[in-house]
């Protein structure tokens, strides 16, 4: 075995040791959350193909949509490269995915002109970041932080991807005979000697290797991470028309408890009592949770929400950047002991009254996340929680509720004139 | 004008004499109550009439769906409404249920069935739109009527509904001028939420204004809609512009019945 060898296999057990232990505290988190039933498996691989592999939804915003659609293909094209490059590494093997003949020269191929083309693609991202004024990279949740994350994820993919082009240039001078249209190019352009492009080569392979190590293990820790969960999350997201609410369950069982009252003597499975809705992050579900950790802070959502363009606190992207917080900042002390508080909340100290109230549950925000994110079960949960445990609604909705229950009605009309319309 | 009389059959009474009406039409509390929206209730039930549908009203037994409870968090009050309301259709055997209300269709269809509901809930624009198609409500060729639609929330993203209504305005002849942002992109009216029913936090604007704003860059004099709260948002909306005189909000039942002179 090469010194390389040792080297690389060293720096792949770290990389992998990382990742394995962010995934592991992420996983742990998980378990915090409550239950969410997931069905209907075969829908959800049409889901899959259309949303996330043919970025249906990211092309709503034409512009931005093409450039990152460019930006997701090419890496489903050259994470094979990488695979390779990882064989390569371990077992000291060139070019080991060769065998696969002209499927394998199709693929680099492809690979070399995506690589190409990503790079250009994220200079206009960066371009654009400093250039123009986004409005929907701004807002209050769009902390300093949050822009930094956004540029060094860019930066993180432009030198991948020139490091990939150095790479397969330097290949390109060695052997005329390669499949890579953009590096062949270069390759004529560049005036290398072949002496030198053999040192070169290995330069761009580890540093281009070691990018992506480092990359992997700053994913879990920032937006960027829904490069891994984007794609999951798609697959596991609703499946329902937008403007079905789910049921509560638990006030189910207590209506037929109060309607059939025979049944309150037979044994309760759940003796535990449960929460109605969310107050702080672990009452939130597995899948909310995932929802939070897929938002990739592109701002479509709130730049769509009727609240937020007319100038209300809310921002639907808000409820979920704050749900990541909020998780990160008392989950790792809720494992420990679970009945843990820091006297805060994820309602009230990170979401407010005034924008849990602003919401029109119109679902905007839903219909336009790429990754199908499902908003308004924050908002509703939220409202859930105030009204069922604390009995607190915005002003007019308690007489509404009064209304409802003594005339059934919103409005406060006896049930009698309800045919009055005909003879009006 | 006094209007033309049309029956309105009440569930209890019919199902007594021992028919089973086709239809339940679901008026919803602003059919009912509300002072703008009972008129598009009668020219619904006219157009109802006029194609000899087989359907009756649940009149002073019908309770509000709940829709504005649940979205306001409220999931006891909303399941004991459902919980009720189903009891009822299964007393009266009802299969399907015809709404005008996007709200009341999106609860009935989509939510009910948790609870037990097997219904079939139909919105009148996909009904009139089928009438349309099979010839039993006549259409009319070009009139030079221009007009721009508002897709509710609750039809359009809610439910994918954007073409029935559309359908119906050509058929009657209309040309429509799209807002910008129009079918799934549509802006909400500001009413959703049971935002209808409360104040309104503090923006820099009305949502309702906003939208009225986006209706009135089309040029157009009418704003055709297809639900209860949409239209008195946009109509207020109108009046926050000062172009209430200028500009109606209709619903779409009312330009089918206008047209068919009901």
């Amino acid at each position: 075995m090469s010194i390389s060898q040792v080297i690389f296999i060293i720096t792949l057990i770290i990389t992998v040791g990382v990742f394995l232990f962010s995934i592991y505290r992420l996983a742990q988190f998980f378990k915090l959350t409550k239950k969410y039933p997931i069905g209907n498996w075969g829908k959800r691989i049409s889901l899959v193909l259309k949303i996330a592999l043919g970025q249906t939804k990211i092309f709503r915003f034409p512009f931005a949509g093409f450039l990152h659609a460019i930006v997701f293909w090419g890496f489903l094209v050259i994470i094979f490269g990488s695979i390779e490059m990882v064989i390569d590494g371990v077992f000291g093997i060139h070019k080991s995915l060769k065998v696969l003949g002209v499927f394998y020269d199709i693929i680099m191929g492809f690979g070399d002109i995506f690589a190409f083309l990503i790079a250009i693609a994220i200079l206009i991202f960066i371009a654009r970041r400093i250039s123009h004024k986004v409005k929907r990279f701004d807002g209050q949740e769009m902390t300093p932080k949050a822009h930094k994350d956004a540029f060094l994820a860019l930066s993180l993919i432009f030198l991948l991807m020139f490091s990939l082009l150095g790479m397969n240039s330097m290949e390109a001078i060695l052997n005329p005979e390669n499949s890579y249209p953009v590096s062949n190019l270069i390759a004529h352009i560049l005036p290398i000697c072949p002496c030198k492009a053999e040192g070169l080569y290995t330069f761009f392979w580890w540093t281009h290797i070691e990018l992506i190590f480092i990359f992997a293990n700053i994913l879990p820790y920032s937006k960027h991470f829904h490069i891994f969960m984007s794609i999951p999350n798609v697959f596991l997201s609703r499946i329902e028309p937008l403007g079905k609410l789910n049921t509560m369950e638990s006030i189910t069982k207590e209506l037929q408890l109060m309607m059939n009252p025979e049944t309150a003597y037979e044994p309760q499975e759940n003796t535990e009592p449960v929460r109605f809705g969310i107050k702080d992050c672990e009452d939130v579900t597995w899948k909310t949770y995932m929802d939070s950790l897929t938002c990739t802070q592109c701002g479509r959502c709130t730049s769509v929400c009727p609240a937020a363009q007319t100038g209300r606190k809310l921002s639907p992207r808000k409820l979920m950047m704050d749900l990541r917080a909020r998780m990160n900042e008392k989950a790792p002390y809720l494992i420990k002991n679970k009945n843990y508080s820091d006297g805060k909340s994820y309602l009230n100290d990170y979401i407010s009254l005034e924008e849990l109230w602003a919401c029109t549950l119109c679902n905007a925000c839903a219909q336009e996340c790429p990754v199908n994110i499902y908003h308004p079960q924050i908002i509703i949960d939220l409202r859930r929680y105030l009204v069922l445990e604390e009995g607190k609604a915005q002003g007019g909705l308690q007489a509404i509720f009064a209304n409802i229950e003594n005339n059934g009605a919103p409005w406060q009309y006896s049930p009698t004139e309800r045919l009055n319309w005909i003879n009006e | 004008m006094t209007e033309k009389s049309f029956q309105v059959p009440i569930m209890s009474e019919i199902y007594a004499q021992g028919h089973k009406p086709e239809y339940l039409y679901w008026v919803g509390c602003a059919g009912a109550y509300d002072f703008r929206y009972k008129k598009v209730a009668r020219a619904f039930a006219k157009i109802l009439n006029y194609a000899q549908i087989d359907f009756a009203v649940l009149g002073h037994e019908e309770s509000c769906t709940g829709d504005p409870a649940r979205r306001a968090g409220n999931e006891m009050l909303f399941q004991m409404q459902a919980l009720q309301n189903i009891q009822l259709f299964k007393q009266y055997e009802v299969k399907k249920i015809l709404t005008t209300c996007p709200h009341c269709y999106n609860t009935l269809k989509n939510e009910y069935p948790d609870l037990g509901s097997t219904c079939e809930v139909i919105h009148y624009t996909e009904f009139l739109n089928n009438l349309m198609q099979k010839g039993i409500i006549p259409t009319i060729k070009a009139n030079n009527n221009t007009t721009t639609y508002h897709d509710p929330c609750y039809l359009g993203r809610a439910n994918k509904i954007y073409d029935a209504p559309r359908n119906i305005l050509k058929n009657m002849g209309y040309s429509i001028n799209e807002m910008k942002r129009n079918k799934s992109f549509a802006l909400c009216c500001g009413a959703g939420g049971a935002q209808f029913f409360k104040e309104s936090e503090p923006g820099t604007k009305e949502i309702c204004t906003l939208r009225a704003e986006q209706a009135l860059e089309t040029n157009t004099k009418n704003i055709v809609t297809a639900c209860p709260f949409c239209i008195t948002m946009l109509t207020d909306g109108l009046k926050n512009l000062n172009k209430e005189e200028e500009v109606q909000v209709k619903d779409i039942a009312e330009i089918v019945a206008e047209n068919l002179s009901l």
